[in-house]
């Protein structure tokens, strides 16, 4: 074999790693670096070896805003999932009512987030906004500033309204590449609405559905902009949500070293369940 | 038990889909709808089954006026182009479906599913879940599905369009055989003409939304009853052609081309209609016509060769045993089989035929 030696291959993988570099390895070293430190300005560090991590991960106020974010996690999946795959079942399939409903359905996903927790803040204002307003007046005592019932609500609400249309769309999507034929063949089996959807509508949802799972609980479990204009984590801790407690650690009271180790937590448990998930995704995909 | 369309017409908006049809299937027959695509036969299928209802006219089952009566209440099962299953269901499981349906014991249910299976041969394939099978087995699933629960009327909208040649010809030869012994009305749909002649049976020849004829296959094949049926019981397509007849002497309108034959019809224009394989490279039949042409194309499979020329103004198209080597461009001698024409007078009706 004569093979010709040349080395030159290697020039052309370079902008990768120069990119790849930049905008993820050196930012994530930088934490990682300044999460075994500890330092009190003027660029002068001292090496502090585990002790963030330590004290992070036995902080109780970690265990509080990761036990508020699984649970902000969990109410919006659960709600989210179900009625998306009911709203897309509802959505017409043909005639000119597509367009409408794609188009008002996208509308949400398309409003800049911080103009979305804008919106919702003045919306659900207890004296003038029309929520909050409409709220009082029926007789509740709304006021999502003060109670923390009231924040949880209202921010789930807005979640609810910003991201189930991501759901709905992945799902109508689903849906539309079902042939018709499936749904003669069950009508002649005798199969019920209900059979339909255990047992067609919803195996041949599985890959969208798995989808959209896995966006939802990247994006809400990295939830930042909308409750920070909303309630920026108030009243009290009441939404202060994990990123929102890291934000606030780190650049409201500078700890530079414990918000890079509680980032580089955060970082792996998001990492871990995403993995967890898509391995599982995999598994399915494989054996079929 | 029989199955009959009286005056069936479906509309769509302003589109006529089926055209007013009148269609008496009897039972323990195979009936083949052929036509190309939009002719109508999924249509008339899903009016027959009760998927879908027709705009006027009565379908009766059995003596019973059906029309409008739902599918899940009639017993009927269909098997489509497309491989039909459930998705997350073993085979076994899909078999059962329609079974588990009625509440039949489990003990039965086995019982019954084996014997399809083993008919089909799945029986080594029963814990697979469709997306593990080939595309022949897969429809072999939804076969065994549509036959295991003993309906009256099993419809088969093109099953073998989806499947591989050879697939596809090793279920064909199966197809007639499953259908045998079965007190039942099976309706076939295709559109190629092959299909409907291995299958045998009766043929329905559709149009357009027409059922142009309605008999035996090869009554329908040899004697249609007119041009139109002619043409969509013939593939490749037809020859057809302008003559003269003044007493024996035949002629081509569009050229010299002669023959001599005591065909007995009235002097006076006609059209034939001359399939392909009657148009050969060599003498066939004792009663042969010779015809020159402009070889336009030639096509080799092998065991046929496709050769298509101009004379006049026509275009034709020929079909000989073997391999029958033309240049495109060369001028070429074929020979016509006499016996073999389909006389037609200008109402495009059967007058004639060898």
């Amino acid at each position: 074999m004569n093979k010709t030696f040349n080395q030159k291959a290697w020039y052309f993988v370079i902008p990768v790693f120069v990119l790849v570099a930049f905008n993820a390895a050196v930012p994530l070293m930088t934490v990682v670096n300044y999460s075994f430190q500890e330092t009190f300005g003027s660029n002068v560090f001292a090496w502090e070896g585990t002790r963030w991590f330590k004290e992070i991960l036995h902080s109780e106020r970690f265990h509080a805003s990761l036990g508020r974010q699984a649970i902000f996690t969990f109410i919006i999946l659960l709600i989210q999932l179900p009625l998306g795959i009911f709203i897309a079942l509802t959505m017409p399939k043909k005639g000119w009512g597509v367009p409408v409903c794609l188009i008002l359905m996208s509308m949400p996903l398309l409003i800049p987030w911080n103009v979305v927790g804008a919106m919702w803040n003045i919306f659900a204002l207890p004296d003038i906004g029309f929520l909050g307003n409409s709220l009082n007046s029926i007789g509740f005592d709304y006021n999502f500033t003060q109670q923390s019932g009231d924040a949880w609500f209202t921010t789930i609400l807005m979640d609810v309204w910003h991201w189930t249309s991501l759901v709905v769309l992945l799902s109508y999507a689903g849906l539309n590449s079902i042939q018709p034929a499936y749904y003669q063949a069950a009508e002649i089996d005798g199969a019920s609405r209900w059979d339909i959807f255990r047992y067609i509508e919803l195996p041949k949802m599985k890959k969208v559905l798995t989808l959209a799972i896995l966006l939802r609980f990247m994006d809400s479990f990295m939830i930042y902009t909308e409750p920070f204009v909303l309630t920026g984590g108030g009243p009290g801790n009441a939404t202060n949500f994990l990123s929102l407690d890291l934000v606030k650690m780190a650049l409201g009271q500078f700890d530079l070293g414990p918000a890079a180790a509680m980032s580089l937590i955060y970082f792996l448990i998001v990492l871990l369940i995403c993995w967890i998930f898509y391995s599982l995704m995999m598994k399915n995909e494989a054996r079929t | 038990m029989s199955l009959e369309l009286k005056e069936v017409e479906k509309k769509v908006g302003i589109e006529t889909h089926i055209y007013p049809t009148n269609l008496k299937l009897e039972k323990n027959t195979i009936n083949v709808l052929l036509g190309s695509t939009l002719a109508g036969k999924t249509t008339l299928m899903q009016i027959m089954a009760g998927l879908d209802k027709p705009t006027s006219g009565e379908i009766w089952f059995n003596g019973e006026n059906v029309t409008g009566k739902e599918v899940q209440k009639r017993n009927c099962s269909m098997v489509y182009q497309q491989f039909i299953n459930y998705p997350n269901f073993t085979v076994f499981d899909n078999i059962a479906s329609p079974l588990k349906i009625t509440g039949i014991n489990s003990d039965e249910i086995k019982q019954r599913v084996g014997k399809v299976a083993e008919l089909l041969k799945l029986s080594a394939m029963l814990n697979k879940k469709p997306d593990e099978l080939s595309g022949g087995q897969q429809q072999r699933t939804a076969l065994a599905r549509a036959l295991v629960k003993d309906s009256d009327l099993i419809l088969l909208d093109e099953p073998l369009a989806n499947l591989d040649f050879k697939l596809r010809e090793e279920l064909r030869e199966e197809l007639p055989k499953l259908f045998e012994d079965r007190d039942c009305i099976v309706v076939y749909a295709t559109t190629e003409p092959l299909d409907a002649l291995m299958i045998g049976g009766n043929t329905a020849t559709l149009l357009e939304g027409n059922v142009v004829q309605y008999g035996k296959t090869l009554d329908v094949y040899s004697k249609p009853d007119n041009l139109t049926s002619a043409k969509v019981f013939s593939d490749p397509p037809m020859n057809i052609a302008e003559i003269t007849k003044s007493g024996d002497n035949f002629k081509l309108v569009d050229n010299n081309v002669q023959w001599k034959s005591n065909v007995n019809i009235k002097d006076g224009n006609y059209k034939i209609g001359i399939r392909p394989h009657n148009i050969t490279t060599y003498k066939e039949g004792s009663n042969s016509v010779e015809i020159n042409g402009k070889v336009l194309i030639s096509e080799l499979s092998g065991s046929e060769s496709l050769i298509h020329f101009t004379n006049g103004k026509l275009n034709w198209v020929s079909l000989s045993n073997g391999i029958q080597q033309r240049n495109i461009g060369e001028d070429t001698k074929l020979h016509m089989n006499v016996d073999e024409f389909l006389y037609f007078d200008q109402n495009n009706r059967l007058v004639n035929h060898g």
